[in-house]
């Protein structure tokens, strides 16, 4: 039995229950929607924007390294590169996981989800459940490396020796993650499951 | 200890305010409490509903208090310092958020100042808010329930373990350009994280939400 079934509409910040067609959850104040007509559109409007603010995020550098024998400029994938050419593979996985695994897999996992809520899916509700989780856990991850990029470039000051600067990609890659943590929170999970009793009733 | 919510209990004529619902699954339960030390997780979803700990609410108090002398010493104490071929340099963690300075950057060190200090601090002072007047068994301050919703909206904003994270990359990233050492500041964040961490699993919002509604009224 669900809320909805009942006849009650469910706050989803509280877990508390109220009759249908209230407005506002008496207990902590959130807006009530039994199902969020407009949760879709808001996830792909968001995701769209994820998705373009990634592309000049791979396209352009990421940190401009000055020394006095070189000058360099990374991308994340290049810098990743280098990093492991030194030796470091384990960092090296760090920002491929965290700038290049992580992005990639939600803009994936968050269109999976949007997509099987409205046709249905093979896949058990319960896991779609648990990808979304995972989804809302991990996403704030993708900013390490702009973390990264705002320690070097604030520590490595050395005059003339060694000197770091961000570059464009760090802005439009941290606009990406915030964009991707918006859609994944547009998300509403419910709709899952909606799914899945439309099917059952489809089949009997 | 893990026990499934139940639906036996039939949900026809039961007060309104009994009833809890999944907030991944729209699953309609009475709520129980758990058995000591037990959480109830949803019987479709298998997310958390109840997770109650024993003296949650004055341990949650300790270690947000503690988490806020180490943000705020984090904050004033150099951080990492930096060495190369007799050049040096220390940085704090203001100077990190402020490290992207012109034109459209501004803006990063708007996201960085916000994730890794300002939410995490507007988190522990609205928490503190909250729970102080809950444990000591008074009223609630005024607007408590909007101050805890406030801090459950934050919650996926505030980045302070991510951060420390990427200091540890950072470390490696320029380890073979110079020499580096540890400030107070990176200790004090790194303790900070792992109080951090085990704040947000003590704290059982469902718990906190009745407390709140039955002091209330």
């Amino acid at each position: 039995m669900t809320a909805r079934e009942a006849g009650l509409v469910a706050c989803r910040r509280c877990a508390r229950v109220w009759p249908m067609g209230q407005d506002r959850c008496g207990r902590c104040g959130s807006h009530l929607v039994s199902r969020d007509p407009t949760s879709l559109q808001r996830v792909w409007a968001w995701w769209i924007a994820g998705v373009i603010a990634y592309i000049p995020a791979n396209i352009y550098p990421m940190l401009s390294t000055r020394t006095i024998v070189s000058s360099s400029e990374n991308t994340i994938v290049g810098g990743a590169v280098e990093i492991a050419s030194h030796g470091s593979y384990g960092v090296a996985a760090i920002i491929l996981i965290a700038s290049v695994l992580i992005p990639v897999g939600k803009f994936l996992a968050i269109a999976f989800l949007a997509i099987s809520a409205r046709r249905g899916s093979t896949v058990p509700a319960r896991k779609r459940t648990h990808l979304y989780e995972v989804v809302e856990f991990i996403g704030r991850w993708s900013m390490i490396d702009v973390f990264v990029v705002a320690i070097l470039s604030s520590l490595v000051q050395l005059s003339v020796v060694a000197s770091i600067r961000p570059g464009p990609a760090a802005f439009t890659f941290a606009l990406s993650v915030i964009f991707t943590m918006l859609s994944a929170q547009a998300f509403d999970p419910r709709l899952i499951w909606d799914a899945r009793s439309r099917e059952a009733k489809r089949t009997d | 200890m893990q026990a499934e919510m139940t639906t036996d209990a039939p949900l026809g004529g039961r007060p309104i305010e009994e009833l809890i619902a999944c907030p991944h699954c729209d699953a309609l339960y009475v709520a129980r409490m758990p058995e000591k030390g037990g959480r109830a997780v949803c019987r479709d979803c298998h997310t958390v509903l109840i997770s109650p700990r024993r003296k949650a609410g004055a341990r949650i108090i300790a270690l947000t208090l503690a988490v806020m002398i180490l943000v705020v010493g984090a904050l004033f104490f150099p951080f990492l310092d930096i060495n190369a071929r007799g050049f040096g340099n220390s940085t704090s963690i203001l100077d990190t958020a402020s490290s992207f300075r012109s034109g459209y950057m501004t803006f990063l060190s708007v996201v960085v100042a916000a994730g890794i200090i300002v939410i995490p601090l507007i988190r522990t002072l609205l928490i503190l808010y909250v729970l102080v007047p809950v444990v000591a068994d008074r009223r609630p301050f005024p607007q408590a329930r909007r101050a805890f919703r406030l801090s459950q909206e934050l919650k996926p904003w505030a980045m302070a373990e991510i951060f420390a994270i990427g200091c540890a990359v950072a470390l490696v990233k320029v380890a073979d350009l110079a020499q580096i050492g540890f400030g107070p500041a990176f200790w004090m964040f790194a303790v900070l994280v792992i109080l951090v961490l085990f704040n947000d699993n003590y704290l059982c919002t469902w718990s906190v939400w009745k407390s709140l509604e039955l002091e209330e009224e």
